[in-house]
């Protein structure tokens, strides 16, 4: 009984330790634009995550203008912030303003876009891998595990076709019924997803699913299938959850999209921020998980 | 001899213009052996609406070219005169109002640039290269970077459409170069054009309306531009903010590989179609046979090399009877004078 109480005891101690140390933090989150409201998203996270964890959160807009992005994180800086979460407006223009951190000896955490320069503890990023990956199961699921299916890349050489095709291809491989017939370039663009998807009908006449490295080439896509009448016959996946693409999916054009979780991503931001404040590491890259749209 | 000139001038001009018309053909048998579903109607239905777009650009390019000019800005255009097209059917009026809106954008964003570059007294690129910019700016504050959606039926006909089994944009493919054929042909306008691009100093001293004649043909290639805006909105059931980007780039590569010299005076319309067809063939055949994306740039870059490296083989005993032809017009000059 003792024992118990003291454990008790000693549990209620910790918790008052690492929220009394937890409330001394502040922490200064500089969003690229809440105009957009991916990024309102983001912050509403960030803000709940704070006030769970006794955090001050201080939020400085951008409004998606470097400079004022520059002059927010300076008065941060000032204001002798504990750790800076930097949302860049832009990757290259947001360095001075880091290295003016890194000077102050403020740790910064860099959300959804990186920088190119300065010191960053972490980054905090939708795992396009992941979403590849995800898509390829959904779509193996779907056929189950059988069939014929076509792939859409994005622009040669941008990380998101490379991750996005890495783990859509990771999984198709581990299916030995399901054939990649076509995997053709259509540059995330919507005009070319229409042609390219043209050609490749023409070429294929057996297609069961369709993968799209962004929602912008299946919507394109998708009226090609349309206008070849084999809208019933073809599923088709595409990435990122645009307006356009969600209603698509809600109108039964487009089975299903990937969509980021900007909410999860400014919880993440406030989590990974106490823990690099107490001394934990943490790893370069802390990835977030997608989710499926369908 | 002058005869014998003529003859061995009409020998070659003979031989570059059907050059790439053999180029195009073995092309095409090329790609009938390697996939059985190229040689299809419904395939070569689908290249021909394909390139209709990138046919109809070129052939205001080839205008512009042979004049000695060059217009860098379409492709933005295309986006501007789209998106302007789609607001105002998106704001609720009728699908005429949106074609007509597309054509005036697009022909009052030509214009602006002929204006610049005849008054101006400024070099094409640049003026081109700055309003190419500044459509795309405009599109881009205009759309807030956003898609605008055209559910119009009968505006979407321009893209989808069929005249008697003939899509629409081939049509107006047809069409265009009908038209571009009878201005080289038989208008004022269009012997000028070649005036103009072989020896503008002279043009002037002739008392000719360079100016006028640039604004025209600035204007006509807007227009053309605009055009495009229809028939692309019109495919994709919406304007685009990054609809056209780079489409002046396989415009210009059509002129060049139909034998239009960059450097003006020379050239014909007839060649261009030759030179879209090529870029539009290879495009369909790449996707058809699954080649590697990586490698897709490079054939075509390749292509494009070998075929105006060709030319210029083909034309290289011609240059002598070109400068002739020139000193003989500078004689004419400095005897009027």
């Amino acid at each position: 009984m003792k024992k118990s109480l003291l454990v008790v005891l000693a549990v209620l101690l910790c918790t008052a330790l690492v929220s009394a140390a937890a409330s001394a933090y502040t922490i200064g989150f500089a969003v690229s634009t809440l105009d957009n409201p991916f990024f309102v998203d983001l912050k509403d996270g960030a803000e709940a995550k704070a006030a769970e964890l006794g955090v001050t959160l201080r939020v400085v807009d951008a409004q998606d203008d470097p400079a004022r992005q520059l002059a927010g994180i300076e008065d941060l800086i000032a204001r002798g912030v504990d750790l800076i979460l930097v949302n860049p407006t832009d990757s290259s223009a947001v360095v001075p303003a880091i290295l003016a951190a890194n000077r102050a000896g403020i740790p910064i955490i860099t959300v959804d876009r990186g920088a190119e320069g300065g010191e960053v503890v972490a980054h905090i990023a939708s795992d396009n891998v992941l979403g590849g990956r995800m898509a390829g199961e959904f779509i193996a699921e779907l056929l189950g595990g059988k069939g014929k299916v076509v792939e859409l890349e994005g622009i040669p050489g941008t990380s998101a076709a490379r991750e996005r095709g890495q783990g859509f291809n990771e999984v198709i491989a581990t299916y030995p019924d399901i054939q990649v017939v076509a995997r053709q370039e259509a540059g995330f663009d919507r005009a070319r997803g229409l042609t390219v998807m043209e050609n490749i009908l023409q070429a294929q006449p057996e297609i069961d699913a369709l993968f799209c490295h962004n929602d912008e080439m299946a919507l394109g896509a998708i009226i090609a299938i349309q206008a070849a009448g084999r809208a019933d016959k073809i599923k088709v996946v595409g990435f990122d959850a645009t307006d356009d693409a969600v209603q698509a999916v809600k109108e039964g054009r487009m089975l299903a999209t990937i969509a980021q979780q900007p909410r999860l991503m400014g919880e993440l931001g406030v989590e990974y921020a106490i823990k690099v404040l107490s001394g934990e590491t943490v790893d370069k890259f802390i990835p977030v998980p997608l989710e499926l749209v369908k | 001899m002058k005869a014998v000139k003529r003859l061995v001038s009409a020998r070659q001009e003979l031989l570059r213009r059907y050059g790439m018309l053999l180029v195009l053909l073995v092309m095409v048998i090329l790609a009938s052996f390697l996939s059985d579903r190229f040689f299809t109607t419904a395939n070569l239905m689908n290249v021909t609406r394909q390139v209709a777009i990138n046919a109809i650009l070129a052939a205001g390019m080839t205008i512009v070219i042979i004049s000695g000019g060059i217009d860098l800005s379409i492709g933005s255009v295309i986006a501007i005169s789209g998106a302007l097209g789609a607001g105002v059917m998106a704001g609720g009026s009728g699908w005429v109002a949106g074609l007509l809106t597309t054509l005036a954008v697009g022909l009052a964003f030509g214009i602006t640039n002929g204006l610049f570059i005849a008054y101006g007294q400024l070099p094409p690129f640049i003026v081109t290269l700055a309003s190419m910019a500044l459509a795309r700016g405009f599109t881009q504050v205009y759309t807030g970077g956003r898609a605008i959606q055209v559910s119009n039926q009968t505006f979407q006909w321009f893209g989808h459409g069929y005249i008697s089994s003939i899509p629409v944009p081939v049509t107006i493919m047809i069409v265009v170069y009908i038209l571009g054929y009878l201005f080289f042909k038989h208008t004022k306008l269009g012997r000028l054009v070649y005036a103009v691009g072989g020896n503008e100093h002279a043009c002037r001293m002739a008392g000719i309306r360079v100016n006028r004649v640039k604004v025209a043909i600035y204007g006509i290639n807007g227009l053309l531009a605009g055009l495009v805006g229809v028939i692309l909105t019109a495919r994709l059931f919406s304007a685009q903010p990054t609809a056209g980007v780079s489409y002046e780039m396989d415009a210009i590569a059509a002129v060049i590989l139909g034998g239009t010299s960059l450097s003006g005076g020379r050239g014909n319309i007839g060649g261009t179609i030759i030179g879209a067809l090529i870029i539009g063939v290879l495009g369909n055949v790449f996707n058809l046979l699954n080649v590697s994306p990586f490698y897709q740039d490079v054939a075509k870059g390749m292509v494009i090399l070998v075929a105006v490296l060709l030319d210029r083989l083909l034309h290289a005993g011609g240059r002598t009877i070109r400068k002739e032809v020139d000193s003989g017009t500078d004689k004419a000059e400095s005897a009027r004078a």
